[in-house]
């Protein structure tokens, strides 16, 4: 690796804050930012992440102490569990995606926001379709499609609002004022092309009444339409776009330049190649044909350095700013979150080995990497932006309190090790105990042994998402600290350099 | 597959690995706009923020190219591009025969050997008997509990009262053929709620409940609709699997309510086949097992 300059010049590059509020102009609305649709996304990440997580929290005693469904069917954890999901993933991580992609791609081009009227039937329609899905899983309407399950008419509502956010992303990207589009607007744009195409094909249904529908799939090829959709929402939706955000806020919080710009065109380019093929390694061992169970694979191997990329171009960034680390809890965020990604993506590669999978497959341990990645990387790295984005939207120097975001820097990270880990025990404990098998080939262990096994670690799994949660409790206090004796201002469209 | 797809995979598959491999000689040259390695690329947006042209770390340029290589020698050792079936000529049908073949032959010896042992002995032996409390175990708790008492729809087997027998053949029979209960829909023969309610009365006579008037305004029809299997005594039959309806043991519960279900619903019970899974050796075992647990 040939030698950076040195730190000083990056400090060099620092530029004031670019809010031109202070210099007494009045601002028309072109001339302006469109903050407030950014806003509106901002606050309801933090509304849903409680929302998502309090159910979570939920479900996790449930599976302590099942008389917490209170023998009523919409509390019932088969019902609760979609709506926990679809929470966290669309309400709170879709509002953060669309909250950061609004600000990040008007800062970036240098243009205001395209379409208002648009931009806000974004904010409504996805709002929308939150409460519809609480209100319509409780009830069971579902497809039955794992991070698919809301029935076709809102389905079509998703579609609708899909378009008008790519629209809106898109035209402002057309409309911007300078030449080279950011890397953070590439993943954001891939995720946003990428989720429309996934989420228009898997659903394709035929809908026999207000509140059911078919699937037009049968058999495996309903499977593998459902993990090549299921295993891309990771990776657009929880991994592309969440790369944007990090793309954006990490530089701007560790006031330096990215590491590499080459290093982002080989990862980006490569990832959005690579992870099109990984969805078969979720039916390992299935009537799945072989051959589609090898591309599986091997293309998740590929997708480790691409992966890495991205949180080598993060760390690196990040490089030569630690001792920020000391002040800035928001920079904590970010390196634990980019940590939780690497940590993550390869562990996802490894699981998807044959082998690996045989073990680990249908165990805990597949709960603890979805929420070592949903948790430390997704959540992480959507708390650290909302923390470094609500002063700048609220005309404020910085968050009410920087102890409390500290606070809960703490209490994420206990969280989530405390989860993770307890699922991976479990998990491998699980995995271990279904296959052995005695002297005479019978098995050693009935199901029941083994869920008496791992119920130690669902109280650790409870004790980690109620600390986690915990922690949006905080960030809901320092929120509501530091905007609601604020009127926000007018932000100036900044000329390009 | 047919010619087309299987060359639309083979083709796909290559392009994107070749599309990965140029990713990496891309990046090793040198950076955009002939920008020295280490400066900065000259891009500036929102104020402050710029990228550095620094190389790709080489140890993870190698990394990628490693998992590539990797990719490759798997996807020719294994089944991958379409119809291509791989030079190790593996396929999961393959070895799922291949270990069950293996399992035939470290294990069947163990029941084997009790091939030719009188049932009933078999039923004293106690190695038998370990063995066929694993397979008990294994296949068995899931529906009729690890202490063998069974629950609602799934019969205790550790009581006298047996729905299919549990002589030597009937048990072998309901083991490895299974069996198929059918408790027909008999709520449009009774003339409606009042009818349903007398034949409720009835049945719960036969096992001690109170036979009065009502009750026995239903025995006709017991005698036409149900009699046929539970026999007109109400002491079922084997035969068919029709519970006895004489005593204080019932399969599915012996409350008001659900009598009534069952009445007005029917039943399925179903107990599945497990002869083509055991093999005669593990049935017959498994049968002695079950058989001692009432002995």
């Amino acid at each position: 690796m040939k030698s950076r300059k040195t730190a000083c010049s990056a400090q060099a590059l620092q530029l004031e804050d670019n809010s031109i509020q202070n210099r007494g102009l009045t601002l028309d609305t072109a001339a302006s930012y469109n903050d407030k649709v950014v806003r509106q996304f901002s606050i309801m990440v933090v509304i849903w992440g409680i929302v998502g997580m309090l159910v979570g929290v939920f479900i996790a005693a449930q599976l302590i102490w099942p008389q917490l469904n209170f023998d009523l069917p919409f509390l019932t954890y088969s019902r609760l569990r979609p709506l926990h999901t679809n929470a966290v993933i669309f309400a709170f991580g879709g509002s953060a995606l669309f909250a950061t992609s609004y600000y990040v791609v008007q800062r970036t081009c240098h243009v205001r926001l395209a379409f208002d009227k648009l931009a806000a039937f974004t904010f409504w329609g996805w709002q929308l379709i939150i409460v519809l899905a609480a209100i319509t899983l409780p009830l069971g309407i579902t497809q039955s499609k794992e991070y698919a399950e809301l029935e076709w008419p809102i389905d079509l509502l998703i579609a609708v609002v899909w378009v008008a956010y790519a629209i809106v992303f898109f035209a402002t990207i057309a409309k911007r004022r300078i030449k080279h589009i950011y890397v953070a607007n590439w993943f954001y744009g891939a995720f946003i092309i990428t989720v429309a195409v996934l989420h228009i094909f898997n659903n394709l249904a035929l809908p026999v009444t207000l509140t059911k529908s078919y699937i037009i799939y049968t058999g495996v090829v309903d499977a593998m339409m459902q993990w090549w959709y299921g295993h891309n929402a990771v990776g657009f939706f929880l991994t592309a776009g969440f790369l944007g955000m990090m793309y954006y806020f990490v530089p701007k919080q560790a006031g330096r330049p990215v590491y590499s710009y080459r290093l982002s065109v080989v990862h980006f380019w490569s990832l959005i190649a690579v992870y099109m093929w990984a969805g078969p390694h979720h039916l390992h061992y299935t009537s799945l044909p072989d051959w589609a169970q090898t591309l599986g694979m091997v293309f998740s191997i590929i997708l480790l350095a691409p992966s890495w990329g991205g949180m080598i171009n993060g760390m690196m960034t990040l490089s030569g700013a630690w001792h920020k680390l000391r002040s800035d809890p928001i920079l904590k965020f970010m390196i634990v979150a980019l940590s939780f990604y690497g940590m993550s993506t390869f562990e996802g590669p490894m699981m998807s080995i044959k082998t690996v999978n045989a073990l680990s497959h249908y165990t805990n341990w597949t709960i603890g990497h979805v929420h070592s990645g949903a948790l430390g990387w997704v959540a992480m790295m959507t708390i650290g932006s909302i923390y470094s984005l609500l002063p700048r939207l609220y005309n404020r120097e910085s968050m009410y309190s920087i102890k409390l975001i500290d606070a809960h820097f703490w209490t994420s990270t206990i969280g989530v090790v405390l989860y993770a880990v307890s699922m991976w025990i479990a998990g491998v404990t699980e995995g271990l105990m279904w296959r052995a098998v005695n002297s005479d080939g019978t098995l050693t262990y009935s199901f029941v042994e083994s869920l008496k096994a791992v119920e130690p670690y669902h109280y650790f799994r409870l004790l980690g998402g109620l600390i986690f949660f915990s922690g949006m409790i905080i960030m809901a206090y320092n929120v509501w600290k530091t905007v609601s004796d604020k009127k926000p201002v007018p932000v100036a469209v900044l000329d390009p350099a | 597959m047919p010619a087309f797809w299987h060359w639309f995979v083979a083709a796909g598959t290559i392009v994107f690995v070749i599309w990965c491999i140029w990713l990496i000689t891309w990046s090793a040259k040198q950076g955009p706009q002939n920008v020295a390695d280490d400066d900065l690329v000259g891009h500036k947006w929102d104020g402050d923020i710029e990228e550095w042209n620094n190389p790709a770390p080489k140890w993870w340029l190698y990394l990628y190219f490693i998992t590539i290589a990797w990719a490759i020698g798997y996807m020719i050792a294994y089944p991958s591009l379409g119809n291509y079936k791989g030079m190790l000529g593996w396929s999961q049908a393959g070895q799922y025969e291949a270990e069950m073949q293996a399992a035939t032959e470290n294990y069947e010896p163990i029941y084997e050997k009790f091939a030719a042992m009188d049932f009933v002995e078999l039923s004293q032996n106690a190695e038998a008997q370990a063995l066929g409390k694993s397979l008990f175990a294994s296949y068995c708790t899931t529906c009729h509990g690890s202490d063998a008492r069974g629950a609602a729809g799934y019969p205790n087997l550790t009581d006298d009262d047996w729905q299919w027998g549990n002589t030597e053949a009937e048990l072998l029979t309901t083991i490895g053929n299974g069996r198929q209960a059918a408790m027909p829909v008999l709520a449009p023969a009774l003339g409606g709620d009042a009818g349903i309610d007398n034949m409720v009365k009835y049945v719960k006579s036969l096992s001690g409940g109170e036979a009065d008037a009502e009750a026995m305004s239903a025995q006709p029809m017991f005698m036409a609709l149900c009699s046929a299997c539970h026999g007109p005594d109400g002491k079922g039959n084997k035969i068919f699997g029709a519970p006895n309806l004489t005593d204080e043991i019932w399969l599915y519960g012996g409350s008001t309510e659900t009598i009534r279900e069952t009445i007005v619903n029917g039943r399925n019970g179903q107990m599945p086949a497990h002869g083509d899974l055991f093999g005669e050796n593990r049935t017959k075992i498994l049968a002695a097992y079950i058989y001692s647990l009432t002995q």
